[in-house]
């Protein structure tokens, strides 16, 4: 891990960005787009959460191999879990 | 007097005497940090595979439900959780600084941020409570539009496990926030009392961590619970 001081700028500039996104994503929602309106949710949520991975958590500027591999597997789990999970349920005809 | 003795004289919370130096001691801190926060994702993971599943299920009852939830309030609370988090980064920023009085402050308006969110998320259950909305005895979603698509009415079992989910899921994510707010407690105390320094804030970093994490989570739950169909009716 490094020991990187970052600019209090850079700080301002993601939460007014993580601030816009949640404005976004509540107006979008109340504007009819099908079935991409959960979509388009998701997408902004995962954008927002990448935001606070990435530079809240410092993510982006840690030279750790491990840390990074640790999420990826985290991730990767979790996408498994729910996969596999609807993998079931949505191929089963009774319900 | 033998090398290990020196060694135990030296340790201090900079420098533990089994780690080499303080590199490796903040590296193994923040793996170990990461791999807590990858059993957490497994723990949330469950409860939204379960939300998938009955989302997929009993959409109709999903969206009704996700309808009666304050939306205003909602975004509020996401807003107001954004910025414990700009706070919570500022202050390991200040940590690393070693400005204390800074870090202090920055600590403290973190757990207003907390209580605020806490408090607005209180005032929404209560919401909840009085509009029988709660899932056991006397539940009663009768009063919930149903959405124009739905062949049917609304199943009240079915509404049932939507405001189960959202209570289980809002409030395993409101007591990730009371423990938050209490490990802010004693950071800020320990900040105080001047205990850490450009050289040794760890426990400040990795409580970091853990918040933004819980940040994440409301950053789905959002979405997933307040969401799911805020299109105009008719």
């Amino acid at each position: 891990m490094s020991e990187h001081i970052l600019s209090s700028k850079l700080y301002y500039a993601i939460w007014i960005m993580l601030l816009v996104l949640t404005v976004v994503t509540a107006l979008v929602a109340r504007v009819d787009l099908g079935p991409f309106n959960t979509i388009v949710a998701l997408v902004i949520a995962t954008f927002k959460a990448l935001l606070v991975v990435l530079f809240f958590m410092h993510v982006k500027y840690t030279s750790e191999k491990l840390t990074k591999m640790v999420i990826v597997a985290a991730v990767f789990w979790l996408l498994l879990l729910l996969a596999l999970s609807m993998a079931d349920y949505t191929t089963r005809l009774l319900s | 007097m033998s090398d290990s003795q020196i060694a135990v004289e030296q340790h201090g919370p900079e420098l533990l005497h089994h780690f080499v130096d303080a590199e490796q001691q903040r590296d193994a801190a923040s793996l170990g940090m990461w791999l807590f926060l990858a059993t957490e994702i497994m723990f949330f993971g469950g409860m939204f595979c379960a939300y998938l599943i009955y989302r997929y299920w009993y959409y109709n009852e999903f969206a009704a439900g996700s309808r009666s939830i304050d939306l205003k309030w909602g975004t509020i609370n996401t807003a107001v959780l954004i910025c414990s988090s700009l706070t919570v980064a500022l202050g390991v920023r200040a940590a690393q600084m070693g400005k204390r009085k800074l870090l202090v402050v920055l600590l403290l308006l973190t757990i207003v941020f907390g209580l605020t969110f806490l408090g607005i998320k209180g005032l929404e259950w209560y919401t909840k409570f009085e509009e029988h909305h709660i899932p056991g005895h006397s539940f009663n979603a009768s009063d919930l539009e149903k959405p124009p698509y739905s062949n049917g009415g609304i199943d009240q079992q079915h509404e049932q496990i939507f405001f189960s989910l959202y209570f289980a899921m809002t409030g395993l994510h409101a007591l990730h926030m009371i423990i938050g707010v209490g490990m802010f407690i004693f950071l800020t105390y320990y900040a105080w009392k001047g205990r850490y320094s450009p050289k040794y804030y760890t426990p400040i970093e990795m409580g970091g961590l853990y918040w933004h994490f819980v940040d994440i989570v409301w950053i789905y739950l959002f979405p997933l619970l307040y969401l799911i169909d805020r299109k105009p009716l008719g």
